[in-house]
């Protein structure tokens, strides 16, 4: 949190008190503001939160653990597809939401350590090879495994999943609070999906400020010397693998329940590379680039489709690039800029992995 | 005198290269022991067969009276022998405080429920990681860098944290590969001061160095390696003497293959 506020620009470094609350009442009330601007664009924002929750996870394996992976979308579909199974018609089973969520969590951490095994010996480009194949492979199976028995109903994918209930309450439902008063379901999800993203920011920050966080950028700083020091790099490497995997499960069942349809073409290669892109840009190992990065990257392409065709048609009279087309040249360009003008990132600041300040308030105590 | 480290018949091949050839020696506790000869001469190879980051041929260690398991690092520090490189090898992004917290990982437990938690075990263990990384910063000197991202740190800061590093494994036998390699004769001297502070406090080091000066007033023994074998083994002054160490120095060739 703490990060996030210091990045808060020309307001965080001078009143960080104010920083913070603006950014609360900015995250509270990010729904109503889009709303004015229409329904889709809370829907937009809903898939923001999503994507925070992908980045942090992958952040978590990228940016803390050093291993490259791009194949970590495999973990979404492994969640939304749990969810999928075990709660729509496609099967006839019909499980609560609270029961299903640590499943997809445990599945999507079990899929992690099987990924995890087979790599354990490579690094950086070969790493990033065989993760993207096992993307691909998962990809693939969701696509092909319709025949001869039918699990994932092929490219048609599974719909009709059913909306998240939290102890009776269907959030698919608008709210009524009075009879002339409720709030519309985008909201409720929006905020379903913030407190899970608070959540998350809270572990991640716990896993960091500890001795697997130190464990782990031992790792990637160095893991001959991590060896010499006596971190077990083969489990730790495993445990990165697998609770990276368990946000992208999480992240992956919210999505699979709150879309109402899974399909394997949400989980195309070009997902996992604009998760990536997303942890590359908004500043690899700290938290607060990987959800600016998420943020800015996720809102980026839906504004852009806003703009260029009206933008278009009053200057050319016609449309003449797709926005599509527009979103993944301006995407590139933009890496390249950053890359050129920004190397680490958005927020290129250093992870902190201990809490030394603590102790000196402690030692004023005794 | 009680044996710490008992190698026997230690032997290590890389393809056509003998590095090792039925290396034994014993190290016992509270000395300092060093581990000299020309270079390639095998003794980097030895303390990399020795902390489990090369698998050996042959051979064995003792140490504490039991077999040490080969080629598992992290099995070998648990044990109480701790490393340093002869290129230093820090975690650069990391601050010097965070360094040896990170080489206080061994004597941890603090397990993901309890991290995710923060239960009362794992804030204890955490504040008391911290406490003993500033300790081990304040014994080598340079508590006053603990923010201090490693990699902005001077050379000899850098040498000293890697002791630092490795003291926070708490260590029975403290191998240190040259550590003197690049430091200037004030920095050597401060070297000499801190090894023999580390042999007082009851911890057993081995050395690998060129400094035949450092060598001869800190060493209570030194072993030679010429060609991967054990050519002399001898309190300092007897090593100097002997003919067949003056050889393989100043290459009289006796040992050429």
């Amino acid at each position: 949190m703490n990060e996030l506020v210091a990045a808060v620009p020309w307001l965080g470094k001078r009143n960080p008190m104010a920083a913070r609350w603006l950014l609360i009442i900015l995250a509270i009330a990010a729904p109503f503001i889009a709303m004015q601007f229409g329904r889709s664009w809370v829907r937009i924002l809903d898939f923001a939160l999503l994507y925070m929750m992908l980045a942090l996870g992958l952040n978590l394996v990228v940016g803390f653990a050093g291993l490259l992976d791009l194949g970590y979308i495999a973990f979404y579909a492994v969640g939304a597809y749990t969810f999928a199974f075990l709660a729509s018609p496609h099967f006839g089973i019909h499980l609560p939401f609270w029961m299903v969520l640590p499943l997809g969590a445990a599945f999507a951490a079990v899929a992690g350590i099987m990924l995890g095994f087979p790599v354990l010996r490579l690094r950086g480009d070969y790493l990033a090879i065989v993760t993207l194949g096992f993307g691909e492979i998962i990809r693939i199976f969701m696509l092909n495994l319709n025949y001869p028995v039918n699990i994932t109903n092929g490219p048609q994918g599974i719909n009709m999943i059913d909306p998240i209930v939290l102890f009776g309450w269907d959030l698919s439902r608008n709210l009524q609070v009075t009879e002339e008063i409720s709030i519309h379901s985008l909201y409720l999800y929006y905020y379903l999906f913030l407190a899970c993203v608070i959540g998350s920011i809270i572990f991640i920050q716990r896993l960091q400020i500890s001795r697997v966080g130190r464990a782990w950028a031992a790792m990637r700083d160095d893991e001959l010397a991590a060896k010499a020091i006596g971190i077990n790099t083969r489990n730790m490497k495993l445990l990165a693998f697998s609770l990276g995997a368990t946000f992208g499960g999480v992240a992956g069942c919210l999505f699979g329940a709150f879309q109402g349809f899974v399909s394997p073409e949400s989980f195309s290669l070009m997902e996992s590379i604009a998760v990536l892109t997303m942890v590359v840009f908004g500043g690899m190992g700290n938290i607060a680039g990987a959800i600016v990065g998420a943020f800015v990257l996720a809102l980026l392409p839906e504004i852009l489709r806003d703009v260029a065709i009206p933008l278009q048609q009053t200057l050319f009279g016609k449309v003449i690039l797709d926005p599509e087309v527009l979103r993944m040249l301006l995407l590139s360009l933009a890496m390249i800029l950053m890359m050129l003008l920004r190397p680490a990132g958005l927020i290129p600041a250093r992870a902190r992995y201990a809490h030394p300040e603590n102790l000196h308030r402690g030692g004023a105590a005794k | 005198m009680i044996s710490l480290l008992e190698a026997r018949n230690i032997g290590k091949r890389f393809g056509g290269l003998q590095a090792l050839t039925d290396v034994s020696l014993t190290i016992n506790k509270g000395e300092v022991y060093g581990l000299i000869g020309p270079n390639g001469a095998g003794k980097t190879t030895f303390f990399n067969v020795l902390t489990g980051a090369y698998v050996p041929d042959g051979g064995e260690f003792v140490f504490n009276g039991s077999e040490l398991p080969s080629g598992k690092p992290h099995k070998i520090v648990g044990r109480g022998i701790a490393r340093t490189f002869q290129n230093i090898r820090l975690f650069k992004e990391l601050t010097a405080l965070e360094n040896v917290m990170a080489g206080h990982h061994i004597r941890t437990k603090a397990g993901i429920w309890g991290i995710l938690t923060q239960n009362r075990f794992t804030r204890e263990e955490e504040r008391l990681t911290t406490e003993r990384a500033y300790e081990m910063l304040r014994y080598v000197g340079i508590e006053r860098f603990a923010e201090t991202v490693s990699k902005n740190l001077s050379y000899g800061d850098q040498r000293r944290l890697e002791i630092a590093r490795a003291l926070a494994t708490e260590p029975q036998l403290l191998a240190l590969d040259e550590p003197a390699a690049g430091m200037n004769a004030t920095e050597t001297g401060q070297l000499k001061t801190l090894i023999e502070q580390i042999r007082h406090d009851g911890v057993t080091v081995m050395l690998i160095e060129h400094d035949v000066k450092l060598v001869m007033g800190l060493c209570d023994r030194v072993a030679v390696l010429d060609f991967g074998r054990k050519i002399a083994e001898d309190v300092p002054a007897e090593v100097q003497r002997n003919e067949a160490v003056i050889n393989a120095y100043l290459g009289g060739g006796k040992h050429a293959h």
